[in-house]
């Protein structure tokens, strides 16, 4: 599969390492190859790591069709770009979800918005995404190219080019189908000082919206695990609803996405850092009915299951009413409330106001939250 | 120590089988232990079972007596006799 | 949710918590045992203790069937994953309990053992059927309530004819327990652990029917009130109860009626008689042996039984020495009062049973009530008594990872 119609000089690769014979000049401008990419029945294998012409026609044929950029067309081992004014901002992530496809999305899409968000949560304006793929020898094309085509959508929608990568194989059993690890740039304006060591007592908490939609999602899909459920994952770009937020809270101090470990883990990492205690309320908590029906079933609690399209934000208690304001415009925090309050604690505990009436401390999770019958 | 829920019978999928609603989540379970489950029941399921069915006149009648309580306490404010 | 929600209601919470406060006599104290896990789990994850007053204390009982499992039969469970190869199938509770040599289902697991984690027993069934040449064990644990499914799945397989399933049999049994507590020294004669009545459990007696707590009741002069799985049903078994105390009464009462007949479930009892008999006696983690207090499978199903199936041989592991997990269960101490609480024995490195599963007395007082310092929301952790927990810094050691 190529790109229609245009006529492109140089072979687009991300090689490294390659023999002599790969960089002569005519060898690299060649395009015919054998035979094009089976993507339905075809399966990766060891040849289209190896840096040899399989490679080159994979990233020609998917990676490179389906990012499509000035700097993949230049072909070049990086990407060079002027640097921008205003600080940099740097973030990575690894993305090992299993399953590789669940309802809302599928591990292409988490590993670009995971990463622009992470970005975007530092107050920054994500500029541009580096992306590898360790994948496993025999995994299918046709998922590989769902995936690269859902990676490309989601950085097209949210502006932010993949502009250089890499491709490596594992030999089978070795990886777990494919493994994506995406990079984030970004430039922060001078001025903007964010971070989850600034929340002070007094301080409101925000979330932008419905928490658990996503790791509920997944473990609709998990073996012996199976429920019929409407959730999808909420796997977003978060980076233009941080900037609306940005503009409207001058006083705000810190956001932060709340993925593995949920709301409660990604709160007392506030609290610890900042040297502060919350108290949120439950009732003000929102959460889908849904996500709170399955939680029921399995013994878990949704405050410290994963989302992937949320933000929580802690800003100064005058600034709170305004910056709900300007999330309840974006579409993606239409839901959004002021759950909470930062205090004086000395032991940093995150507490909480039941819908019952009695508090109780929110703890740190001990691993990851098992389903329970007992 | 056993972690069982509530939730409604929505269809009935074989002779010990049903689907269950709970909060728009569904899960198919076993019958096996209740006899006479018909759709529209509650049932009490735990470990993908359903253990008995929920008595809908009991549950009424449990959450009066809690409202009870603050009627008494309402009304008898100061005499302080137990009921 | 229906029959869920109104049964969370906070209102209602506040009524039924003033009624208590009015009729609890503030010249005695009031010393309940909460039997089941999930009870214990209901009054930390609602902050229920802000809603009691201060003479009414809930101590909580061994119904946490994951805490009272031996060490020695984590230890078998992980050697017929590891040593005889099988797939052996559990609850997600049992996988991060502490075993012998620092090991644990979980570890096993990473060592690479197939140890899957199922929602249901059917699905080990499920498991043995798409797997024919493999052996796979279904880790059965729980008191009454999970009982009747593990019977009706060692029907199925023999029904199916199923060669290679079978059962590692852990069920235990509710009232032994609640007779071995009342029967404890400390509570029987010394009054160490003066216990006033009980909450009984809520889905163990949709089973077993509440006419089995009156044994209770007349034997040792104390009231039972079953209580459904609610916060609203825990405090109304709690009103009752001291209504019940108040008044020298000593019954048997149900406040679960929604679920729960004097009868129970015959059904599922005739079935769980069909499959399985009592053990002589079983070690119960904290407790000791406790006679007629747990069941093994019958000979008529001895292909479906591992113990039988494998050779199992059980080899009873003691407690770590400064471990209280076994006061505690039996209501003599407080999780506090234990000098490795929250100091060495945390959630992330529990050293006994009470720290592993949520419902424990320790992981729920760790997680939900520690350093609660009275009602006032403001202040916390500024408690001289909490002092025995450890210093800020030990609490800071934590590496609680992402």
């Amino acid at each position: 599969m190529t790109k229609g119609g245009e006529k492109v000089e140089s072979d687009p690769t991300f090689r490294k390492g390659q023999d002599k014979v790969e960089s002569d000049p005519t060898f690299r401008r060649r395009k015919a190859y054998v035979r094009p990419i089976d993507f339905r029945h075809g399966r990766v294998d060891m040849t289209h790591g190896s840096g040899g012409r399989a490679m080159a026609q994979l990233i020609d044929e998917l990676f490179a069709a389906a990012f499509d950029n000035e700097w993949l067309r230049q072909g070049n081992d990086g990407a060079r770009m002027p640097a921008p004014a205003g600080r940099l901002v740097v973030a990575t992530d690894s993305h090992v979800v299993t399953p590789l496809f669940f309802p809302g999305g599928d591990i292409g899409a988490l590993s670009v918005h995971g990463t622009i968000n992470d970005v975007a949560v530092m107050g920054a304006t994500p500029l541009w995404l580096a992306a590898g793929f360790v994948l496993e020898e025999g995994f299918p094309l046709a998922d590989l190219r769902r995936i690269v085509q859902s990676m490309a959508a989601s950085s097209r929608e949210a502006g932010v080019p993949v502009v250089t990568g890499d491709t490596k194989v594992v030999e089978k059993g070795k990886g777990d189908g494919v493994f994506i690890t995406t990079t984030g740039v970004g430039v922060v304006a001078d001025g903007v000082e964010l971070g989850g060591d600034r929340a002070r007592p007094g301080d409101r908490v925000l979330v932008s919206g419905t928490m658990g939609d996503h790791g509920v999602a997944i473990m609709s899909l998990r073996e012996n695990l199976t429920f019929e459920t409407t959730i999808e994952s909420d796997t977003a770009a978060l980076n233009g609803l941080t900037a609306a937020m940005l503009a409207a809270a001058p006083g705000l101090r810190a956001m932060r996405d709340p993925t593995r470990g949920g709301l409660a883990t990604t709160l007392n990492e506030i609290a610890r850092q900042s040297q502060v205690g919350f108290i949120v309320d439950e009732a003000a908590i929102p959460v889908k009915p849904e996500v709170e029906a399955a939680c029921e079933f399995l013994g878990l609690d949704p405050l410290y299951v994963a989302n992937e399209g949320k933000v929580i934000a802690v800003c100064a208690a005058e600034d709170a009413d305004r910056l709900l304001a300007a999330m309840r415009e974006h579409p993606l925090g239409r839901d959004a409330a002021i759950i909470g309050t930062a205090i004086e604690d000395a032991h940093h505990f995150v507490q909480m106001d039941t819908r019952f009436g009695g508090r109780r401390v929110v703890d740190w999770l001990a691993g990851e939250q098992l389903p329970r019958i007992c | 120590m056993c972690l069982a829920i509530p939730a409604r019978v929505v269809e009935l999928t074989g002779p010990d089988t049903a689907r269950i609603d709970l909060g728009g989540v569904r899960k198919e379970i076993s019958l096996a232990l209740v006899d006479g489950v018909a759709v529209g029941d509650y049932v009490i399921v735990h470990v993908g079972y359903a253990l008995t069915r929920l008595d809908p006149e009991e549950a009424a009648r449990t959450l009066a007596a809690f409202a009870e309580a603050g009627i008494d306490v309402a009304a008898a404010d100061g005499a302080g006799a137990a009921r | 949710m229906k029959y869920v929600d109104e049964f969370r209601d906070g209102a209602l919470a506040q009524t039924l918590a003033g009624r208590i406060a009015r009729e609890a006599d503030p010249a005695r104290r009031y010393h309940l045992m909460e039997f089941c896990g999930g009870h214990t789990h209901a009054i930390s994850r609602y902050g229920l203790k802000d809603l009691l007053p201060a003479n009414v204390e809930m101590v909580h009982g061994p119904g946490c069937p994951v805490c009272v499992l031996p060490i020695g039969r984590i230890d078998n469970a992980i050697e017929l994953a590891r040593d005889r190869g099988v797939i052996l199938c559990t609850y997600a509770d049992t996988i991060r309990v502490p075993a012998s040599k620092g090991l644990s289902l979980l570890k096993a697991k990473a060592a690479g053992a197939d140890i899957r984690m199922v929602y249901s027993c059917a699905d080990a069934l499920r498991i043995a059927r798409d797997n024919p040449s493999r052996e796979v064990v279904f880790f059965a644990i729980g008191f009454e309530t999970t009982t009747p499914p593990t019977a009706l799945a060692i029907l199925e397989a023999e029904r199916q004819g199923l060669g290679n399933f079978s059962v590692f049999c852990n069920h235990v049994l509710t009232p032994s327990a609640i007779t071995h507590i009342l029967e404890s020294p400390e509570v029987r004669d010394l009054g160490i652990v003066p216990l006033d009545g009980f909450i009984g459990p809520a889905h163990v007696s949709t089973v077993i029917g509440s006419a089995p707590y009156d044994y209770f009741a007349e034997e040792y002069r104390k009231p039972v009130v079953i209580a459904g799985f609610e916060p609203l049903d825990v405090m109304q078994a709690i009103l009752m109860l001291v209504r019940q105390l108040n008044e020298g009464r000593a019954e048997v009462e149900n406040e679960f009626t929604r679920a729960v007949t004097p009868q129970g479930n015959e059904k599922a009892k005739a079935l769980v008689a069909e499959v399985f008999e009592l053990r002589r006696s079983f070690e119960w983690r904290g407790l000791g042996e406790v006679p007629y207090s747990a069941l093994s499978i019958k000979q008529r199903f001895a292909r479906f039984d591992a113990e039988a199936r494998y050779g199992i041989v059980y080899r009873p592991v003691p407690d770590h020495k400064a471990c209280e997990c076994g006061a505690i269960l039996r209501g003599v101490k407080k999780p506090e009062d234990c000098k490795v609480f929250g100091i060495v024995c945390t959630p992330e490195n529990p050293i006994g049973s009470c720290m592993v599963s949520s419902e424990g007395a320790c992981a729920a007082h760790y997680t939900y009530g520690r350093y609660r310092v009275g009602s006032d929301p403001g202040k916390v952790g500024s408690d001289s008594t909490f002092g025995k927990v450890g210093s800020d810094s030990t609490f800071r050691d934590r590496n609680p990872g992402r």
